[in-house]
């Protein structure tokens, strides 16, 4: 398929195994993270495909990136995801209309453009000496090698890192705090409200629901002495829910009888 | 097998992760998506060490993952703040710079 020029020298056979059974389950599970409808699905699948990437990393000597990965990718960004998936609402489903007109085919053949492009640079590109491998500069150990790196020639990398993370730290508190609304409303308020009101017919309070009807329950409105249900004695939680039953069935059959 | 496999996986995953951002309209979906692609580089970056017989890559790699923490944990505060004003996590609706 493609000029394959690079040879950066060959691997085990054992890694070349892992990398046929996991890579295509990796980009499976990324392309189902793509087309995913819900995005709960999309974060588990892209789990998945981190922790391909963490095994991949540790096939390839570097066992410290393979574990932060997990750690840090796996396990605090994913659920992070999660996390802000559950605040936001797990089914707040995708709209399918297109804002822009023909923006979705636009960017698929984008895509696989770039695709294409990157595939054959990589194909196309050449080094002129085959693979070093890591074996002479992991002797002492990855992690002691790594930190011997970062701890010198990246000392000032390191430090300006660590303030990055402490104003990150600080830009999401200032930005996930809400401030409270204005101060609740005490039963002092409250009664007060009732009496010096417009009119005084609920200072004693809400019809209770049911009462008039046959059927003492919360869901059945009270019925009125002309017969029709009162809006008010219905909590509007219910009401906003649909949980609330007619109260025609449950109306005295002889109302006009009784007016006589 | 040959090395370089790795460098085509981490181009075709990072090329779905790009396909992702310009396709989806959900910002978290968006955001997973960026985070694909800087996986993808980040796998690129460990294959590169290896072939370069230096640790360089390894340890670029790990900025990336730091800076790519901080970004999750700033851009989802981001998303919290606009669905608390707008109820919605489409990119479409926010649109109010929008005549």
């Amino acid at each position: 398929m493609f000029n394959q020029s690079l040879a950066l020298g060959q691997t085990a056979t054992p890694e070349a195994v892992q990398f046929w059974i996991l890579a295509p389950i990796a980009v499976i599970a990324a392309l189902g993270m793509l087309f995913m409808k819900k995005a709960v699905h999309s974060a588990l699948l892209l789990a998945w495909v981190m922790v391909t990437l963490a095994i991949f990393y540790i096939a390839q000597d570097a066992l410290f990136l393979g574990i932060v990965q997990i750690v840090v990718y796996t396990g605090a960004v994913m659920m992070l995801f999660l996390f802000i998936l559950m605040l936001v609402g797990v089914d707040a489903s995708e709209s399918l209309v297109e804002n822009i007109k023909g923006q979705r085919g636009a960017s698929i053949l984008a895509g696989l453009g770039l695709g294409g492009l990157l595939l054959s640079l990589v194909a196309r590109a050449s080094v002129s000496q085959p693979a070093a491998g890591l074996k002479l500069v992991n002797q002492t150990g990855n992690v002691q090698s790594l930190a011997g790196q970062l701890f010198t020639q990246y000392v000032w990398a390191f430090e300006v890192v660590s303030a990055l993370l402490i104003t990150a730290a600080l830009g999401a508190m200032v930005l996930a705090h809400s401030t409270k609304p204005a101060v609740r409303n005490k039963q002092r308020d409250l009664s007060i409200a009732r009496f010096r009101g417009k009119s005084l017919a609920d200072a004693a309070g809400l019809p209770g629901s049911g009462v008039f009807a046959r059927h003492n329950a919360v869901d059945v409105p009270a019925l009125l002495p002309d017969g029709t249900p009162a809006p008010t004695s219905i909590s509007a939680t219910l009401k906003a829910r649909g949980d609330v039953i007619s109260p025609a069935p449950f109306a005295l059959e002889h109302s006009e009888e009784v007016e006589e | 097998m040959d090395i370089s496999n790795y460098l085509y996986l981490s181009v075709i995953l990072f090329t779905i992760g790009a396909t992702g951002v310009l396709v989806r309209r959900n910002a978290i979906v968006i955001f997973m998506c960026i985070e694909l692609m800087l996986n993808a580089a980040n796998l690129a970056l460990v294959t590169f060490s290896r072939v370069a017989g230096n640790l360089e890559g390894q340890v670029a790699s790990f900025f990336t993952m730091v800076v790519a923490a901080c970004e999750v944990v700033v851009g989802l505060a981001i998303i919290v703040t606009i669905y608390r004003s707008r109820r919605s996590a489409s990119v479409d609706d926010a649109s109010l710079l929008k005549s």
